[in-house]
């Protein structure tokens, strides 16, 4: 089990003082000034040497993606931006509200560096709306930071001019998605670009841009004070890093916790949440990642370990490695049921596939939690989902098909059951447990 | 309601920080949240005018302010109650008992989905997932967040503002945040530094 001393979020919890003062004592801001004397180049191949992979969902490598920006020499005098997205939405998923809260300097300190390390001088963070507490805990933090000269001119007397903003969203799934996230950052309805070109060629405003989420962000100063070495260290190789676990649903504790890449599922919940209510034997199903990513059923959840290859390698992902735990007693169809209408009420309309397969799939869905269908429908159900599958601008209509990909592969068995239930006569409402 | 809509000095100070956020030439991108001040002001929902006020503001056309209003979900175009009751309906909260609390709103607002009290205290709707999934079932009202809650704690919170109280918000099981109930394996040492 990870140590405290190598836990990066000290005030998860909010048991410490999250302002200024409190974030000092626990190593922010220490001295950030050495880091960017280290220059650009550095910074982003100590990022690569880290192995930290993006933690909002796609995973993809972080010093990669800052390698992405226009370095000094191809500068053409258009701004470069760092936005932050906290638009926190994937169902399951919680932990970028407790940096919010609790550990916003965090959050700030690593925009400064992260900024700095892709060239750019303002970064934009933007919060979901419907956090409204914890965008008051980020613009305390961010207020503290210009008072105390830690950002703004001359930022930390690093020398580089660096202003830090934050932007409430107001209520869209889809901005989670960088480039809806941009449209909206800009005052537009949240519907997803076009790629390319790529928001680090031409994004907000048309200029450089690097969307990154708020843990990339907010870990990064660590790392780079720490060396790279130490957070490679933990995890398996490709898989490497701390990182912040939402465990919800069926467990005694649920909770937030930071813990290595690739610990064991059963060990994740077993030690951190309490436990499945009733006991591990009272396990249905898992969401590894947020609801996007596909369920696994109880036998592979007794042994898969909690990292990006690990969970692919059962069809699934880690997302946002937001665990949601079913136990027995719950319909398991109807919880899958319930993120197909998640989708449907959150596709943008831009793309025909989505916007109408999604309220297609709902239908269906719905009649699959009461058995009212066809067997041949499963089949049907499974091949639509893989016609609307990557033919649409964005990920949405992936992610809201994906977890009814994971029904059917694990639960056909009960998908049939219900459908002849009815057909005899014998239809309960619920699964029989 | 139909009177000319501005936004009080209050307000109007607040505008113009945000606007301020933005580059020159760019102050569409302070459309959602003068949105938020105009919704603030005008009692929880966006009548025309307000819509219009925001667009001239903003040297917007009238259209993509109401594109923008109509596209988010936490601007409401009807007026609501004193408390918007914002139930969280997904996977989440489902599985700890959501069921429950839409039984509870109804019970103590009079209210189904969608529906407004006769006196105008509550609305009482059902929305997707809120992000405090390890705090489930949860629900949003105005806006603050109930946690952890209970059918009986859910009803402390609601009969509270029936009353015209306000509840402490946060979770209702004596949380600070997400941290595990009782004793936890970790940051066990409070203010230990990284």
């Amino acid at each position: 089990m990870l140590q405290d001393k190598d836990r990066i979020f000290q005030n998860l919890y909010g048991q410490d003082d999250w302002g200024l003062e409190g974030a000092k004592r626990r190593g922010i801001w220490d001295n950030t000034k050495a880091l960017i004397e280290r220059g650009r180049e550095t910074l982003v191949n100590e990022m690569k040497e880290s192995g930290l992979r993006g933690r909002g969902g796609a995973g993809f490598p972080t010093g990669v993606k800052w390698s992405f920006m226009p370095p000094e020499e191809r500068r053409d005098g258009r701004p470069h931006y760092l936005v932050v997205n906290a638009d926190e939405s994937e169902p399951g998923t919680c932990k970028d509200r407790e940096i919010l809260r609790y550990d916003p300097h965090t959050l700030v300190e690593g925009c400064l560096v992260a900024g700095f390390a892709m060239g750019a001088n303002a970064a934009y963070i933007y919060v979901r709306g419907e956090f409204y507490s914890e965008a008051s805990h980020l613009q305390q933090a961010i207020d503290e930071a210009y008072e105390a000269g830690l950002i703004g001119p001359n930022a930390c007397n690093s020398g580089w001019d660096f202003d830090v903003y934050l932007h409430r969203g107001a209520g869209a799934y889809i901005c989670g998605e960088e480039t809806a996230l941009l449209e909206s950052l800009e005052g537009k309805k949240g519907q997803p670009r076009l790629k390319p070109p790529f928001p680090a060629a031409c994004g907000l405003y048309g200029c450089p841009t690097t969307v990154n989420n708020v843990e990339t962000i907010a870990v990064a100063p660590t790392i780079l004070r720490r060396g790279p070495s130490w957070f490679a260290g933990f995890g398996r190789e490709n898989n490497t890093g701390t990182k912040i676990f939402s465990i919800s649903g069926h467990v005694n504790n649920p909770c937030n916790v930071e813990e290595e890449m690739s610990i064991p599922l059963k060990e994740l919940i077993e030690k951190h949440a309490g436990g499945v209510r009733g006991g591990w034997d009272n396990l249905q199903a898992v969401i590894p990642g947020g609801s996007s990513t596909p369920c696994l059923s109880k036998n592979i959840c007794d042994n898969v370990l909690m990292d990006f290859d690990s969970l692919r390698e059962h069809s699934t992902g880690l997302g946002t490695a937001a665990v949601i735990v079913i136990d027995k007693s719950a319909d398991m169809v109807e919880a899958i049921a319930r993120l197909s209408h998640f989708y449907r009420h959150e596709s943008c309309g831009q793309c025909t596939p989505c916007r109408e397969g999604m309220g297609w799939v709902y239908r269906v869905m719905k009649r699959m939690v009461t058995g009212d269908a066809e067997i041949e429908e499963i089949d049907m159900l499974w091949d639509v989902t893989k016609q609307i599958e990557g033919h649409t601008i964005c990920a949405l209509a992936d992610g809201g098909v994906w977890p009814v990909q994971g029904l059917i592969r694990h639960f056909r068995p009960e998908l049939e059951r219900r459908i002849l239930a009815r057909k005899t006569g014998n239809a309960p409402a619920q699964a029989a447990e | 309601m139909s009177d000319a809509f501005a936004f009080d000095e209050t307000y109007r100070a607040r505008a113009e920080t945000i606007v301020a956020r933005y580059p020159e030439g760019r102050q569409q991108s302070a459309v959602i949240p003068l949105l938020d001040l105009a919704q603030r002001q005008a009692g929880g929902w966006l009548p025309t005018e307000a819509l219009e006020y925001v667009a001239t503001y903003l040297d917007m056309p009238n259209i993509r302010v109401l594109e923008v209003a109509s596209f988010y979900s936490m601007f409401n175009l009807e007026p609501v109650g004193k408390n918007f009751v914002q139930l969280c309906r997904t996977t989440p909260c489902w599985l700890r008992g959501s069921d429950d609390l839409r039984a509870v709103a109804k019970d103590v607002t009079g209210c189904g989905l969608g529906e407004t009290s006769d006196d105008g205290t509550f609305t009482v709707v059902e929305v997707e997932c809120l992000g405090a999934c390890c705090n489930a079932p949860m629900v949003q009202i105005n806006d603050e967040y109930y946690e952890d809650l209970t059918a009986d704690s859910f009803k402390a919170v609601l009969e509270a503002l029936k009353r015209g109280e306000t509840p402490k918000p946060g979770s209702q099981a004596g949380r600070a945040g997400s941290e595990p109930t009782g004793e936890r394996a970790t940051l066990t040492g409070a203010g230990e530094s990284a």
